[in-house]
């Protein structure tokens, strides 16, 4: 029991979040497991970046306890939040880069706040994190506006992996890629998660990423988790709206994919 | 017998092996020491870099190692990285295929000639941007002209928001302005005029003062602050966000829309607000001589209409348009020239009130050599 509650690196219980009287979220409960791709899925507005948001301490819910490396989220001191924040990266939707630095000083951001650093080696290592990410040598030096949706997505991971986080949280990440762009990002992602031992939280809608590198799924919907499981078990709820997602045209289409991928 | 070199990471050097043991992450290796490391190494011909004993790597890690390899390669040796389990040999490799690529060339030394090719673009692109505002003006005033033969076209309720917003808003800061200046005024004129015992020609400077130069100069400047760069904000977020691409495909013309409101407000607004600055400024003034200097305002007034020519008026009020048109002007063609980046965006509102109010200054200097020629 012990090492099943040491696996759960993130743990949701009983969560409230409302804006208003807008209640978004009603007792949801999830759990991650370490080292595990687990794929957030729902329709718009049933709160996935909210729970994503209430998960890093950017949001504060109404109720309920969010566990992160059995640590409360809510309830820590500014010091042991930030010493929890080291451990955990976050890419926002569109990358959110600071547009006043360039692409390595942005990765380079976190690594000058957190530690102690020389510059040179801070420059090394960032350097090394932006080519992790596949870009290219001379994107660098370029700053955000000089660089196209994609490779601001993949210049927002390279800032979001900048310390070899436990965690990594993703919203939307393959979100405005074209389909070869989007399939590359998720190779991208399967990859690190492998060279460095991540744990990725992946908001999605993205129904080939699903199929591609997701462990688990979890479903939003009705205000909480309606299921948690592999990409088989979802084909088994009967939901209304889990069973038009998961059987819908495109959803066929993603699969018959990831088949054949799977057995070229 | 293991050495700590740091809190978290030992080391000890036999039989040509040098073995690490415990973390090695980004916290420790910025304390690390290579040169250290390799001097301990270095009289024992160590071949192996064993690392079976590092319970954690990450990526700086990795490449501290992949460094060591390298430092040791240059002088001429070798090393061999062994006892690294599965998963940090696999992110050892991933590291080493994104090391700096050899062949990065060092970035060029600027040259006195380069500096001089980029003052001469800077010059070009200044020149340039004229150019572009003057088109800019003059898009603006045709529009205008093709309103007034086509009434219809005028957006009147943007109009009226826009008066709202640049004008009636702006009439408490404005008149306060003025009346703090016409204190000042009064104040120092008097002190300065009583050691003539000429006290009463305070009401002269006052009036020629407020009238002629500082009441719309001043006005103009707020006006540029607060409305010019409201006009760069609000344009330059809309160019961001698309709007006016969405405009143009919509067959809507941004200049119609955007700019002939916000400028046309403003030429009708900072005659209204230069008039109240006027005003305002008189009253401050005359209240702190009859404090100071005990000119009653009946006298203040009755000195003023007789001893003030209403040209100095009316050479405040003619500059008070031409000074609209070049805030309006200004704060919306450098809306129009915000980027996608939000830095330009703060980059173009400061550049619009710094450019507008020093435009309005160098016309106000081009006034008062015009008016002398022409005698008024």
């Amino acid at each position: 029991m012990a090492a099943a509650d040491q696996d759960r690196i993130i743990r949701v219980r009983g969560l409230v979040t409302r804006f208003g009287s807008h209640v978004v979220h009603d007792g949801l409960d999830l759990d991650v497991r370490r080292g595990e791709i687990i794929g957030v899925v729902g329709g718009s507005g049933t709160g996935k970046s909210v729970l994503l948001r209430a998960i890093v301490g950017l949001l504060k819910p109404a109720e309920g306890r969010i566990e992160v490396f059995g640590q409360s989220v809510r309830d820590t001191s500014d010091a042991e939040y930030r010493a929890l924040r080291r451990r955990w990266g976050v890419m926002f939707q569109d990358g959110a880069l600071f547009s006043s630095l360039t692409v390595r000083q942005n990765v380079e951001a976190p690594m000058r706040e957190q530690l102690q650093l020389a510059p040179d080696l801070r420059e090394t290592l960032a350097a090394i994190k932006v080519r992790m990410v596949g870009l290219p040598e001379n994107a660098q030096d370029k700053y955000p506006s000089e660089l196209s949706g994609g490779m601001r997505k993949r210049a927002g991971f390279a800032r979001a992996i900048a310390l070899d986080p436990e965690i990594v949280f993703l919203d939307e990440p393959t979100a405005g890629l074209d389909p070869i762009g989007a399939a590359a990002f998720d190779i991208l992602i399967k990859q690190l998660q492998n060279a460095l031992g991540l744990t990725v939280f992946l908001v999605t809608h993205d129904l080939d990423s699903l199929h591609a590198i997701c462990d688990r799924v979890a479903v939003l919907a009705d205000r909480r988790v309606l299921a948690v499981g592999t990409m088989a078990d979802m084909l088994e709820v009967d939901h209304p709206w889990v069973r038009e997602y998961f059987h819908g045209p495109r959803a066929r289409a993603a699969l018959a994919s990831s088949v054949t991928e799977g057995a070229a | 017998m293991p050495k700590s070199i740091n809190g978290s990471v030992q080391l000890s050097v036999a039989d040509a092996r040098l073995t690490l043991t415990g973390r090695l992450d980004i916290g420790v290796v910025g304390r690390l020491d290579p040169h250290a490391i390799l001097a301990q190494g270095q009289g024992q011909g160590v071949s192996v870099l064993d690392i079976a004993g590092l319970s954690q790597i990450d990526t700086a890690g990795a490449w501290f190692l992949l460094d060591l390899e390298r430092r040791i390669a240059t002088r001429g040796g070798s090393i061999a990285i062994e006892g690294a389990s599965a998963v940090q040999a696999q992110l050892i490799e991933r590291v080493r295929a994104n090391l700096a690529p050899d062949d990065i060339p060092p970035p060029p030394r600027k040259s006195p000639v380069d500096h001089l090719e980029e003052f001469g673009r800077k010059t070009a692109s200044a020149g340039r941007k004229s150019v572009e505002l003057i088109s800019f003006l003059g898009q603006t005033v045709a529009t205008i002209a093709g309103i007034v033969v086509h009434p219809k076209r005028l957006r009147l309720t943007s109009l009226v928001h826009h008066c709202q917003e640049v004008g009636l808003n702006a009439v408490p800061i404005v008149a306060l302005m003025a009346f703090l200046i016409g204190v000042v005024l009064a104040f120092q004129g008097s002190a300065q005029l009583r050691q003539f015992g000429a006290e009463v020609f305070v009401v002269d400077l006052i009036a020629i003062s407020i009238l002629r130069e500082l009441g719309i100069l001043l006005t103009a400047i707020i006006v540029a602050g607060r409305s010019g760069s409201a006009f760069t904000a609000a344009i330059g977020s809309m160019k961001m966000r698309e709007e006016i691409d969405a405009m143009r495909t919509l067959g809507l013309d941004p200049v119609t829309i955007l700019v002939v409101p916000r400028v046309l407000a403003l030429m009708i607004m900072l005659p209204a607000l230069g008039l109240i600055a006027d005003v305002s400024g008189l009253v401050g003034g005359a209240l702190m001589s009859w404090i100071e200097l005990g000119v009653s305002p009946a006298v203040f007034q009755s000195r003023l209409v007789s001893n003030t020519d209403v040209w100095h008026f009316g050479v405040g009020m003619i500059k008070a348009p031409f000074f609209a048109l070049i805030i309006g002007i200004i704060g919306c063609y450098e809306g129009m020239m915000v980027g996608g980046d939000a830095e330009s965006l703060g980059r173009m509102t400061s550049t619009s009130v710094v450019l507008s109010i020093f435009m309005v200054i160098v016309m106000d200097a081009l006034f008062s050599i015009f008016f002398a020629v022409v005698g008024v």
